[in-house]
């Protein structure tokens, strides 16, 4: 079980779930992206836009400790969560636990589409299947997959259309129980009319988890976020409320060139 | 410029080509099939008056005399020979799934960089030493070594066999897991371990699971290569026809009876046609186990 620690959260920084401080990431002598500073406020969604190959990906991963999976890639600079620096977490695996993870592709595993949403509340030890059907359900209708699914939930996850599979993903981050959801381009393999439903879903999950979410679709990041981040070239640019980057004064002309589709 | 229409019909270098290494191709692929069948008949040929004729398969399937060779009374009970083979094969499983399983696992999903390729060219190293040289350490250092070790009169059985064959197994059962592990997608392992999954539950439930069918056909490569095994096994378990009651025992395995008596054995005789009606069986019995573990392999693909 995932207990909450008392040292976490003072209240000083309760308004701020992620505080990110000169954040460098390198991939072997190369930084991709450099001193990055940046807050993420609880109950927040926060957009990253930026054209490929700016380090948004690369900064997601760096959130949950994932960086360590890879050989090459290697990250500087502290990242409070929760006020707690998650480099200095000693159990590297109930930090992930408590971030979701959406990738680009739906990773639907190998398994069946219940064993795809039971498969973190098992991995924290919980075994009464009365407690697992119950999350599957709560989880499953939370990102407006249950009704297609509720019949065949013992279908392989694999055999669900893309959109479908991209939903099932999202169940199953919400089955982790997270603070924080990320989102890596969430909407590339899913049609116009499933990515509007899981827009809705996120922006009903936004009163219990605090979202961050990269995309390549300047647009969602306009109907979504409340704030967003700007990276080019491996910089973060600027940070601002969303509309203001959109239609209000910017700090610099490159995020107006950006978001008005004029290069990128 | 406009191209005539004759153009159409006209045949160049390419297209002789391409229908050249179509048919070169289909030649090659054939064959794999035409000397498998051929084996088939050979075997058949040589042993099929004897298996329809004298042959009492009541006998050869319940009785442990195996006495091909005496005068006025020749028997051809097979029983022994097959419970030789079957225990050998069965103890190096025993020694080969666990050694081979952990070994594939290690290489898969632990080890990095230039361990990762130093181990996969020592286990390739391994699978390259011939079983005559196996044969050898089993008579030269285990033989000794269980005399030892449990006190008992001689060192050549089940148990020094089984440990050989084992041994011999387990590289290229490690290979092919290790293929099976390797052909498990890795945004499988990401998304496990993104959600807070210990190296160990992302192997447990995630990568064994996905990979179980290509690891079913590496255990049944392995069994029939321990089917199949001559000389090693010829050269450890001691070479003499008895049911084994302990791993101590001595036993005879078909392989090694056919590569021991066929030389002895006049041509077109009774005693020649019953070891090739061993010969059959055991072609029968590994066709079977490779089938199953092609079966095994394509359920991986489907899956």
């Amino acid at each position: 079980m995932v207990t909450p620690d008392p040292t976490a959260a003072p209240s000083a920084t309760s308004d701020v779930k992620l505080s990110v401080r000169n954040l460098t990431i390198s991939y072997g002598e190369e930084a991709i992206l450099r001193d990055v500073s940046l807050d993420v406020r609880e109950h927040e969604i926060f957009g990253i836009i930026g054209p490929a190959g700016s380090g948004k990906t690369s900064f997601l991963r760096s959130l949950n400790r994932m960086d360590e999976v890879s050989d090459t890639m290697s990250v500087e600079g502290s990242v409070l969560f929760s006020g707690r620096d998650i480099h200095e977490v000693r159990n590297v695996y109930n930090l992930r636990q408590r971030i979701g993870v959406v990738f680009p592709l739906p990773v639907g595993l190998p398994l069946t589409i219940y064993e795809n949403v039971a498969l973190s509340p098992r991995l924290r030890g919980i075994r009464d299947k009365s407690t697992l059907d119950e999350t599957v359900e709560r989880c499953l209708t939370r990102a407006a997959l249950w009704d297609e699914v509720k019949d065949r939930l013992d279908a392989l996850g694999s055999l669900l259309s893309g959109g479908q599979q991209q939903r099932l993903t999202i169940a199953r981050a919400l089955s982790q129980d997270p603070e924080l959801l990320l989102l890596d381009e969430f909407s590339i393999a899913v049609d116009p009319v499933t990515t509007m439903r899981i827009e809705d879903v996120l922006r009903d999950l936004k009163q219990e988890v605090t979202i961050i979410m990269v995309t390549n679709l300047v647009q969602q990041a306009r109907r979504l976020a409340d704030r967003t981040a700007f990276f080019l070239n491996g910089k973060l640019v600027e940070v601002g409320e969303t509309e203001e980057l959109f239609t209000g004064s910017v700090q610099d002309q490159r995020t107006r060139d950006y978001v008005e589709g004029r290069f990128g | 410029m406009r191209r005539s229409v004759g153009d159409l019909d006209r045949r160049g270098r390419a297209w002789y080509v391409d229908k050249a290494v179509a048919g070169l191709v289909f030649i090659g692929g054939i064959s794999a099939i035409v000397f498998i069948i051929g084996i088939f008949v050979f075997i058949t040929r040589e042993g099929w008056t004897f298996v329809f004729g004298t042959l009492d398969f009541g006998e050869f399937f319940t009785s442990i005399e195996w006495r091909p060779t005496s005068e006025n009374d020749p028997t051809y009970g097979a029983l022994a020979l097959i419970a030789g083979t079957a225990s050998v094969t069965g103890l190096a499983m025993l020694v080969a799934v666990p050694f081979s399983l952990g070994a594939a696992i290690f290489i898969a999903e632990f080890a990095t960089g230039r361990t990762r390729e130093a181990l996969k060219v020592l286990v390739e190293l391994l699978a390259a030493i011939p079983s005559v040289v196996w044969g050898f350490i089993g008579l030269a250092i285990m033989n000794p070594l269980i005399i030892d070790l449990f006190d008992v009169p001689i060192g050549l059985g089940v148990l020094n066999s089984g440990i050989i064959l084992g041994l011999m197994a387990a590289p290229i059962m490690t290979t092919i897991a290790e293929d099976a592990l390797k052909a498990v997608p890795d945004g499988y392992r990401e998304a496990a371990e993104a959600m807070g999954a210990t190296k160990w539950q992302v192997i447990r439930q995630v990568v064994l699971p996905a990979g179980k069918n290509g690891l079913m056909a590496a255990v049944l490569l392995g069994v029939g290569r321990g089917f199949g095994e001559t000389m090693a096994v010829l050269m450890a378990s001691g070479h003499s026809i008895n049911l084994p009651t302990s791993p101590f025992d001595s036993v005879r395995a078909l392989t090694a009876t056919i590569a021991a008596e066929l030389g002895d054995a006049p041509r077109g005789m009774e005693h020649y046609q019953a070891l090739f009606t061993l010969g059959i069986f055991l072609f029968i019995v590994t066709f079977c186990i490779n089938l199953a573990a092609d079966i095994a392999v394509r359920g991986v693909r489907k899956g």
